[in-house]
């Protein structure tokens, strides 16, 4: 069938800010979705409140809305834009919500919006567990036994070892596993005290069998192909997101496989899935062939961005079309642009997902279960399972050891075991090319070894290059994805423009999120407008980036050393982009510098300057600026002294610890007790925080945005809400400003983007910090003042000139914009209480007329409703001027 | 470790690990992509004279079990793979079929798909010793073996059974065995059906003497139009009683029809190979192996056609059926399994 005629406008529903489980494979999938759909020439409509997507900016979607994601603010979007359709099933579990919400309040039906991709019935047979059962017995699938219990004396019969869930209680609480008759008795009363209705379910726990995932496509016609299987490695009852994953299924012999296949199929007819995308999950045990069905997810997922970039098949994109009434016959396969999308993706490499656990942030015991904890994740190719896994494990940029699997199928414990094998055949021998081949990474075999990396690079040759083209050299690949083996490479013609390569963030972590895939996804935009070919290297498969639509090349590699470099010796860059990617390329610019790779915008000098806290406070004295005062003390008796020299209060943390971990402020320098060497610096209380970007051509800088934060110093800026134009900042401070950050770039000669952390305390501004490459605030700066910032920072990196940039004389904000950080206090205890250590996931961005209007409106979309005290200072402290008064000092008096 | 080599008919040397049965082998080289079923592929007979090479990386991560055997024995020439487990090693070393691992398996299979089938010798010989047995080694299709002046006996002929079998109980389905699949037998068994597999080289008159309700023309190797007497016998059996056909068998059932077939350049082997139903948007994700296809895709009789490259992949008309897939998958998807519902339901109602 071709296309549908009779819809004019599309609505598209994000998911919202970065959570646990919830992360950017959806800006991924939304973005894919819009652009296809406005190509097929649909208007489209946008809501998001995520202002570090990709999918907001402007050019994605006919009409963007930056607004809170509840029915309310969603029905007005519908009220003024009438469209015809809502595509529900690209934005995660909070648009598909949205969504029913939506048509059971009749917002839906009063302004004749159609859902397409999925309805209503389908949504609520896979969502709610009771119907869900029903329909996959009515469908003859098996489901994991269960038994609905109200008092302990129905516990005959009940399965063993069983998982008792508690009705009606969030996140599982009050939940466990019973073993035994003992621990059931004892689980289920705990349960039944927790249940606010009396009620648990006992189900048969599948603990230790092994689990997959299979990902379903479905066309109008009736077609389903299976576009990937995944395996999780970790056996069930440790959730899927948490655990290390490979595809395509390595452990069931086709027979079996072909089951859940069938079984997959069943499951999304029987649940009504229209079109589009589907994940299903289920559990088998190899010795009684026993399978049994888990979960479904009638919508695009998580799973379903790791497929596309373990194939190449491009899931949303296809999704998006099914929707609009295309059916998979007609559409291409995109890859090789000969065959048809009608096919299930044959791979000649495997696929290994590694999930990545900042556990120390939130000061928890890694312990998995069932409520998924990982923040990120990074998908390592190759051509044995080692050299994927390994390069999975290098690309979390954790330098984690290689982990044991107690519970796994054999084969991948042998598989593991022989990495430590191949490493005692290498020490014996020294045979760095079998080592290559085999999959050894040249950190561990410099490790095992005794040599340094650069020495290994110079003994084992080159890998080729192999394009991920989803048919295993079958047909020609015409997509440009490429991942790199020991093997010989495929033919790949040269790039005929100079060649600009962007290094990505790696995994999604606290601290490093989606804002810096942003900013490399529009680099690879403008490079490739300023008549580059943009060449993307990134570990990440939630990302816009690790679409191969988004650069001229994309090259899915861990971010180290070890690739950067093959890949540049492929590619011959003109440059390389170290800046734009938070901290992981930037920690690669020294070693790529020293091996003659030119990094762009030459940001190396200015880093260091940047880094090393005793140079900046040496460029900053010149410059006449203020920072704290610090010091560092190894002895309580230094340390004591060290307070009263700065003068209390000051602020006290280990040296060398990174972020604010272990950070305490001391108010009474004589009771000073040091165990550690710390760090002293001068605390300045109650201040007034405030972040700065601003464009550099190597000369001068331009301030695009002087942000204020909501919550004082002493809060991390990742955690702290703010708001543009801050209040406080009167002109005469924001004139200051703007020359203390002229006077900066020049004097450290920044060609790109520039933030500083600056802190108003009794009429003095401080420096805290000055990060010359893109920071994590460069998206809703963007967005809020509409100048493209990242577009402006690529050609100051190649040479240009502010003035030969048209930007405005001053930017200014197209109304009050606000931004609030969104925190896993449902995972992690403690997790919302803001201090110096970030531990916020994501962020939203909300508009008003007001700084008041814009924070409230912003702290509805964080789902913070009308809160305050923990959240952050009342809107009324945001306004009054007790820490204006107090901070602002002279401005004040020449505002 | 064993070192061996694998030598393509051009000269291209790839080198690797022995790791089945000692010795040279040879034979036409041709790659499958699906990425599981190992057991199911080295022992389907329609392999016979050809050297398997796996696509996918990692060969026998979930061991070796002979259920999932489709005929008695291993019936390749060789295998090829990335890398294997040592079970299958083993197993291959009994069967005595010669193969090798680390062989740079994306590369040859590129190289294939360039260049087009090509003989080849593997195992732990000198590479020139193997070469000379890569040429030496007969070709698959008849005009180069006419051409080359080495015309071997029809290989369909080596790998089916010379005695009649009886599988099932129901009404009577004779299968025409090429080198039949277990699985096909199976799949018809289950359907309630009396199956007598009888030797591809019987002849019509033979076949109805059996009186069955409808014959199946059977998978199997070789270039079909080596297979004079069994196109005959088709074209005797088409219009007395339903005849179906898989693979070979369609390949048969073309002939006797009247269409011409053809070789591929390097054949469609795999189990993601999309078909559409003609005048229809149902795709069937089919598991194909064949290097010969029938030619012109606008005949009238031409049910099915390849999304990937518009070849014939299905065949119907008064009283016939046929697919160029392998409904039975074994391995691959199940998609097309209904094609043997047809052909029960064809032996009860003796129409299709």
């Amino acid at each position: 069938m071709p296309k549908r005629t009779d819809l004019e406008s599309i609505l598209i529903i994000g998911s919202g800010p970065i959570r646990i489980g919830q992360a950017c494979e959806f800006d991924y999938s939304g973005a894919q979705a819009c652009r296809v759909l406005r190509s097929e020439g649909y208007r489209t409509v946008l809501v998001n409140s995520n202002p570090a997507t990709i999918m907001t900016d402007s050019e994605w979607a006919d009409a963007t809305y930056l607004e809170p994601l509840d029915a309310e603010a969603v029905g007005q979007v519908i009220a003024r834009e009438h469209p015809d359709a809502l595509l529900p099933t690209l934005g995660g579990q909070t648009a598909l919500n949205l969504a029913v919400e939506l048509k059971r309040c009749g917002v839906l039906d009063r302004y004749g919006v159609e859902l397409i991709g999925a309805d209503v019935e389908a949504i609520s047979r896979a969502e709610d567990r009771s119907i869900f059962r029903e329909t996959m017995i009515a469908a003859g699938l098996s489901v994991p036994a269960s038994v609905i219990v109200t008092s302990l004396s129905q516990l005959d019969g009940c399965p063993l070892p069983a998982v008792v869930r508690p009705a009606f209680t969030l996140g599982g609480q009050g939940g466990g596993l019973a073993r035994d008759r003992d621990e059931l008795e004892r689980q289920v009363a705990r349960g039944l005290r927790a249940s606010p209705v009396g009620q648990v379910l006992v189900e048969r726990s599948l603990h230790g069998w092994q689990e997959f995932e299979l990902e379903v496509m479905v066309d109008s016609a009736g077609n389903c192909v299976i576009v990937c299987s995944i395996e999780n490695i970790d056996p069930m009852g440790v959730h899927t997101g948490d655990s290390w994953t490979v595809a395509p299924q390595q452990t069931l012999p086709d027979v079996e496989y072909q089951r859940l296949r069938e079984a997959a199929f069943a499951c999304a007819r029987a649940v009504g899935v229209a079109t589009g995308g589907a994940n299903v999950q289920f559990a088998y045990e190899p010795a009684s062939r026993e399978l049994a069905l888990i979960e479904m997810n009638p919508r695009v997922s998580r799973s379903s961005a790791l497929a596309s970039k373990a194939t190449g098949y491009p899931i949303a994109k296809l999704a998006a079309l099914l929707a609009v009434g295309y059916t998979l016959d007609e559409l291409p396969n995109d890859i090789t642009g000969k065959s048809s999308a009608a096919f299930e993706p044959a791979l000649d490499y495997v696929a290994v997902k590694a999930p990545r656990f900042d556990w120390e942030k939130f000061g928890a015991e890694p312990v998995l279960g069932t409520e998924m904890r990982a923040v990120g994740e990074a998908l390592g190719l190759g051509r044995t399972f080692p050299e994927a896994f390994l390069k999975a494990l290098e690309g979390l940029e954790q330098e984690l050891p290689v982990p044991e699997f107690s519970g796994a199928h054999l084969y991948f414990r042998y598989e593991i075991d022989s990495i430590r094998a191949a490493e005692e055949e290498l020490a014996a021998s020294g045979d760095i090319p079998t080592a290559k081949r085999f999959g050894l990474p040249d950190s561990r075999i410099a490790r095992t070894l005794g040599i340094s990396e650069q020495e290994v690079r110079s003994r084992r040759g080159r890998p080729g290059r192999l394009a991920v083209d989803s048919c295993a050299a079958e047909f020609e690949a015409r997509t440009p994805y490429f991942y790199l083996s020991f093997e010989q490479g495929d033919t790949v013609e040269a790039l005929e423009k100079p060649r600009i390569l962007i290094l990505g963030s790696g995994p999604n972590r606290i601290g490093q999120g989606i804002e810096f895939d942003y900013c490399c996804v529009h680099a690879a935009r403008s490079f490739r407008r300023l008549g580059y070919e943009a060449v993307m290297l990134n570990s990440n498969p939630e990302t816009v980036s690790t679409d191969y639509d988004t650069s001229s090349r994309l090259y899915l590699e861990p971010v180290t050393l070890e690739r950067v470099l093959d890949v540049a010796r492929y590619e011959q860059p003109q440059a390389v982009v170290v800046t734009l990617g938070g901290q992981t390329p930037l920690k690669l610019a020294r070693a790529l510098a020293d091996e003659g790779v030119p990094l762009a915008g030459d940001p190396l000098a200015s880093i260091e300057a940047a880094e090393d806290r005793g140079a900046f406070g040496g460029v900053l004295a010149e410059l006449g600026l203020r920072a704290p005062r610090w010091g560092t003390a190894s002895t309580s008796a230094e340390a004591r002294e060290l307070a009263r020299e700065i003068g209390t209060p000051v602020l006290v943390r280990p040296h060398y610890v990174l972020g604010g971990r272990g950070m305490r402020v001391v108010r009474d320098a004589e009771a000073l007790e040091i165990t550690e060497p710390v760090l002293v610096d001068e605390y300045l209380e109650g201040a007034i925080e405030l972040d700065v970007d601003a464009l550099c051509d190597g000369g001068h800088a331009w301030v695009a945005a002087v942000l204020e934060h909501v919550e004082p110093t002493g809060v991390h800026s990742g955690d702290s809400a703010c708001v543009v134009p801050g209040p406080s900042v009167v002109a005469a401070l924001e004139r200051e400003i703007r020359e203390l950050t002229d006077a900066l770039a020049g004097k450290l000669g920044i060609r790109g983007l520039l933030n500083l952390q600056l802190a108003l305390h009794h009429g003095h501004i401080y420096v805290l910090e000055a990060n010359p490459r893109a920071s994590r605030t460069v998206p809703f700066v963007a967005k809020a003042t509409g100048i493209p910032l990242v577009d402006a920072a690529c050609r100051l990196m190649m040479g240009a000139r502010l003035e030969e940039l048209g930007l405005p004389e001053r930017a200014e904000p197209t109304r009050v914009w606000a931004k609030e950080a969104i925190f896993p206090e449902d995972r992690f205890a403690g997790a919302a209480v803001r201090g110096p250590e970030m531990k916020s996931t994501g962020e939203v961005m909300a508009g008003g007329r007001t700084a008041a209007e814009a924070y409230a409106r912003v702290l509805r979309g964080a789902g913070h409703g009308h809160a305050t005290g923990s959240i952050g200072p009342s809107l009324q402290e945001l306004e009054i001027t007790a820490r204006r008064g107090r901070n602002l000092g002279r401005f004040e008096k020449s505002s | 470790m064993r070192k061996a080599a694998l030598v393509l008919e051009d000269g291209t040397v790839y080198r690797g690990r022995g790791v089945g049965a000692p010795g040279i082998s040879a034979g036409e080289a041709c790659f499958t992509t699906a990425m599981a079923g190992y057991e199911e592929a080295a022992t389907d007979p329609s392999y016979a004279a050809q050297v398997l090479v796996f696509s996918y990386p990692l060969i026998g991560n979930y061991g070796v079990d002979p259920v999932r055997m489709e005929s008695g024995t291993v019936q390749c020439a060789g295998v090829v793979m990335r890398s294997s487990r040592p079970a299958l090693a083993v197993w291959l070393a009994t069967q005595g079929t010669v193969a090798i691992d680390d062989i740079d398996t994306r590369a040859l299979v590129r190289r294939i798909r360039e260049g087009g089938v090509m003989r080849c010798a593997l195992g732990d010989a000198p590479t020139d010793e193997l070469l000379r047995r890569a040429l030496a080694e007969p070709h698959i299709d008849l005009d180069r073996m006419a051409a080359n002046g080495v015309v071997r006996s029809p290989l369909a002929y080596d790998v089916c059974a010379h005695e009649p079998a009886i599988f099932g109980q129901g009404p009577r389905c004779v299968v025409m065995d090429f080198g039949c699949k277990r699985s096909i037998v199976r799949r018809l068994v289950e359907n309630g059906l009396e199956i007598v597999l009888v030797p591809g080289y019987w002849d019509a008159e033979a076949i109805l003497g059996l009186r069955p309700r409808a014959v199946l023309v059977g998978n199997g190797p070789g270039d079909p139009s080596q297979l004079d007497g069994a196109v005959e016998t088709v074209r005797s059996l088409l219009g007395q009683l339903p005849v179906f056909g898989i693979c070979l068998g369609h390949q048969l059932l073309g002939l006797a029809l009247g269409l011409e077939t053809f070789k591929l350049p390097f054949g469609h082997r795999g189990a993601n190979h999309p078909v559409r139903v003609r005048d229809s948007q149902r795709v069937l994700v089919t598991v194909q192996n064949h290097g010969f296809a029938v030619h012109r895709s606008d005949a009238l009789e031409v049910s099915h056609m390849s999304l990937n490259d518009g070849t014939v992949e299905g065949l119907e008309g008064e009283n016939f059926a046929s697919v160029q897939f392998h409904p039975e998958a074994a391995p691959g998807p199940l998609d097309a399994l209904p094609f043997f519902e047809r052909i029960a339901s064809a032996c009860r109602s003796g129409r299709i």
